[in-house]
């Protein structure tokens, strides 16, 4: 047998991190997430540069309830990054904490949207620029709301005390989608709150 | 290394791993099955039953077309069967096939025991036929998709199409492509993890290279086809204005981002075939593929590349010239890593001894297929050029020849190939090559005429046309060439069903192939591999014969992983033994998530929004209790061993 295939140490069997097939399904779930996006704002951009007229049409979007929900989801990563550092010691009290506020934030998060969202001028069939806005953010609430979805299950299987210091690629992997989740925001906010004030269009 | 690694004290290992490994008999067993074999069998039959359906559809469109005049079509249908044929060759039967190859050879392909995600694998197969009956659920009352299978908008919009036919297209692609995106992810991380200790990437198969190629392409093209769906589908359900140039919308942006889509997957429908050439033809010339690092890279190079064409499909559009510039120099050089696969195939064939079975005249007949369609290509992909030829049929020749010619006969050339290793029997020759020879002959008889339609100044998609425009002998050839080609794959496929039963016991080596998955059993084992193989070249089963070969592989080695469904997880690159698998076993959870998908988008379909609301939830629960953390692991607190 070639010797320098096989590791001198035991070969795990409960695997975290990057040796779970799980952790690479993420990543490439991710990827074509993050491609979806690409071609939305793809589209944004593109419409923008056909547009007769000023771009966007109603004017820049408002910036400071935006911001400061922008920084509550970063702070929601926080949190769910320190509930998975708590695990990997086997503080499970610390993992509970670091969810819940991970999704209480988040949802925080879903409800500014919204009324943000009902604060509009405009509407979806206004027209192409209503249409991209209402289509983006919402594509993107759609994906904060699944990974809500996935705070609560991994809050529900850590209280009935399923994840261990030596078991928890659950974690690792829903939580990855929810940083996803965050750093999209921060390209989405970029392009549809930032970059009509830096003069575009 | 300690036996207790990778072995239980359990006395006979056969019946033990036969035990963990098997299917349950009864339907809800057959329903439940996640083996990879089983999936990949659906898949290649499903994708045939739709090869047969797209096939009728273009028999018939061609009893239409084969005189001048002719009324045995309404303009109505004609729209509704020519969309739903290019849609029915180009989703529903071109990637799932390959995929049906992929499915049930990678791991025995790669020496695994399955895909990564078993059960991720079946859900795949669950929606890809739930997406195909949502497609063909409004054919039969007359409201299929009509706005060919690239959809453009206006035409494709609210104002000028109102049915439903548009919004089954849009949604029913969207639903399609979860199957298409899992798939791939599936085959990537299988890749990646699942290699026998010792296949290096520099040691992999080609179709591996080649499906692991269309996978990545197609998780960086499906969402322009989704998204692009998405934005019709509001634009058409709630008055968006994405297309709509009268409120700031733009009908190019339709174009931009469907064949954004469309010239990747035009790549992803025939690298994987190409690939299955790659592998099989070597065998029958007796040697080594020629130059398979060059084929390697020339796969990889093709498709990166191929995202980079995408105008070359809008040259009439009006987009400026040196955009137009740009993606015709791109096009042109796509032949390029092309001629490097074509002239290794010839060199393969040119340096070898050949052996002249069926799948071998299904190989060389590709190529010659590959080089008039690659051709016809070239000269499309020149700007003036092809706005003459745009929407005449030479164009609807060079598409046929690339993907009849480079999908359809590879994939019948590989069915008949490892036939044995599905089925366990051998295929008859000599149906086999009249097959063939029945197939080429109408191919050919069908679509070389139509460069001279075409070239003409025929129309692609008129349902019928006037006498003495120069159009009628030709139009008469290739219907003729349809029926032929239609008998010839009725030859094949009547080939098949014979030799199901009748075909000589095949042995786990008929070929005398070079690869792992003909090291084991002809059908394989639910199992695969009692052991699990340990590769030290490219060609583990000819390393006796093949000079500069040094390296023997161990078929027999000490890997069992007899506790449990298990395999060994590799590195990226090296293919180092890092970690043992915990493989699932059978569930129904992935048909019943399909099943609540389809509800979902039927729901969407008809404007039932609590319906919709409800499957929703369902989903969610059902992937809730799917990817739920054991309770207790299998073997209580063993975390590693050895």
């Amino acid at each position: 047998m070639a010797d320098t295939l096989f590791p001198e140490g035991p070969l795990p069997v409960a695997l975290t991190g990057r040796l779970a097939s799980g952790w690479y399904g993420m990543i490439f779930l991710i990827a074509t997430e993050a491609a979806l996006f690409v071609y939305l704002l793809f589209s944004y951009f593109y419409l923008a540069s056909q547009a007769p007229g000023p771009w966007p049409p109603s004017g820049a979007p408002d910036l400071l309830v935006a911001s400061l929900n922008t920084a509550i989801l970063l702070v929601s990563s926080l949190a769910a990054w320190l509930g998975q550092k708590g695990i990997e010691t086997g503080a499970r009290g610390q993992l509970i904490g670091g969810l819940v506020a991970a999704f209480a934030l988040g949802s925080i998060f879903v409800g500014v949207q919204i009324h943000e969202w009902l604060a509009k001028s405009f509407t979806p069939a206004t027209d192409a620029y209503g249409s991209l806005f209402f289509t983006i953010t919402g594509l993107h609430i759609a994906h904060v709301v699944v990974g809500l979805l996935i705070l609560a299950c991994l809050i529900l299987w850590a209280a009935m005390g399923r994840f261990t210091a030596a078991r928890h690629v659950h974690i690792t992997v829903g939580l990855l989608y929810w940083h996803f989740v965050d750093v999209v925001w921060l390209v989405v906010f970029t392009s549809l709150f930032l970059t009509p004030r830096l003069g575009f269009g | 290394m300690a036996d207790t690694t990778f072995q239980s004290d359990a006395p006979a290992l056969d019946p033990n791993l036969a035990a963990l490994w098997e299917t349950r008999p009864g339907f809800i067993g057959w329903l439940s099955s996640v083996d990879h074999k089983e999936i990949g069998k659906r898949y290649l039959i499903t994708a045939l039953v739709f090869l047969l359906i797209g096939g009728l559809e273009a028999l018939v469109m061609r009893a239409q077309l084969a005189r001048p005049n002719q009324t045995l079509l309404t303009p109505a249908q004609y729209n509704q069967l020519f969309t739903m044929h290019g849609v029915t060759m180009v989703f529903l039967y071109a990637l799932p096939m390959l995929s049906g190859f992929s499915n049930f050879l990678w791991p025995l392909l790669l020496g695994s025991r399955d895909m990564a995600f078993p059960r991720l694998n079946a859900f795949s197969y669950w929606v890809y036929l739930a997406a195909g009956v949502f497609i063909y659920s409004t054919f039969l009352i007359g409201q299929a998709p009509n706005a060919g299978w690239f959809n453009y908008v206006p035409l494709a919009g609210k104002e000028y199409d109102p049915g439903v036919n548009i919004d089954v297209y849009a949604l029913g692609l969207i639903f399609l492509g979860v199957s298409t995106t899992v798939g791939a992810i599936n085959f990537i991380v299988s890749l990646l993890r699942t290699r026998a200790p010792g296949m290096s990437i520099n040691r992999m198969p080609i179709l591996v290279w080649g499906t692991l190629t269309a996978s990545v392409a197609n998780l960086f093209a499906i969402p322009a086809l989704s998204g692009a769906c998405l934005l019709l589908w509001l634009d058409r359900r709630f008055g968006m204005h994405f297309y709509d140039p009268t409120a700031g919308g733009q009908p190019l942006l339709w174009q931009h981002l469907f064949w954004v889509f469309g010239h990747p997957w035009v790549y992803a429908l025939v690298l994987p075939a190409m690939g299955i050439v790659s592998d099989a033809l070597p065998t029958f010339c007796r040697r080594p593929l020629v130059g398979y690092t060059a084929v390697a890279l020339a796969t990889v190079a093709t498709m990166v590349v191929g995202f980079g064409v995408w105008v070359h499909h809008m040259f009439a559009t009006g987009l400026p010239g040196l955009a137009l510039s740009f993606f015709g120099a791109a096009s042109m050089i796509i032949a390029i890593p092309s001629a490097v696969s074509v002239f290794a195939w010839i060199g393969t064939i040119w340096t070898g001894r050949p052996v002249f079975k069926t799948p071998f005249y299904y190989f060389a007949g590709f190529i010659l297929l590959f080089v008039i369609g690659g051709v016809s290509g070239f000269m499309t992909a020149a700007v003036p050029l092809d706005w003459q030829l745009t929407d005449t049929y030479f164009v609807v020749a060079h598409l046929h020849y690339v993907l009849l010619g480079i999908n359809v006969f590879p994939v019948i050339g590989g069915l008949y190939y490892w036939f044995p290793k599905f089925t366990g029997r051998m295929a008859d020759e000599r149906l086999g090559r009249a097959g063939f020879w029945i197939s080429f002959v109408g191919f050919n008889l069908a679509f070389l005429p139509m460069h001279l339609t075409g070239l003409r100044g025929m129309p692609r998609r008129v349902y019928t046309y006037p006498a003495n425009m120069g159009w009628d002998l030709s139009n008469m050839a290739i219907s003729i060439g349809a029926v032929i080609l239609a008998i010839g794959i009725g030859v094949t496929l009547f080939n098949f069903a014979v030799s199901l039963r009748r075909g000589a016991p095949a042995g786990p080596n008929p070929w005398d192939a070079s690869t792992l998955e003909w090291s084991v059993a002809s059908p394989p084992p639910a199992y695969n591999f009692r052991r699990i193989p340990i590769v030290a070249s490219r060609h583990p089963l000819w390393e006796d014969r093949l000079e500069h070969v040094e390296a023997r592989s161990v078929l027999e080695s000490d890997i069992v992983l007899d506790r449990g469904r298990e395999t060994i997880a590799t590195t990226v690159l090296d293919a180092e033994a890092d970690s043992i698998l915990k493989m699932p076993g059978d569930s129904l959870a992935p048909l019943l998530l399909s099943l609540a998908l389809m509800v979902f988008f039927f729901a969407l379909l008809w404007s039932g929004w609590w319906i919709a609301g409800l499957a929703g939830l369902l989903c969610v629960g059902v992937t809730a209790v799917w990817l739920a953390p054991a309770a207790e692991p299998v073997v209580a607190e063993e975390t590693a061993r050895g």
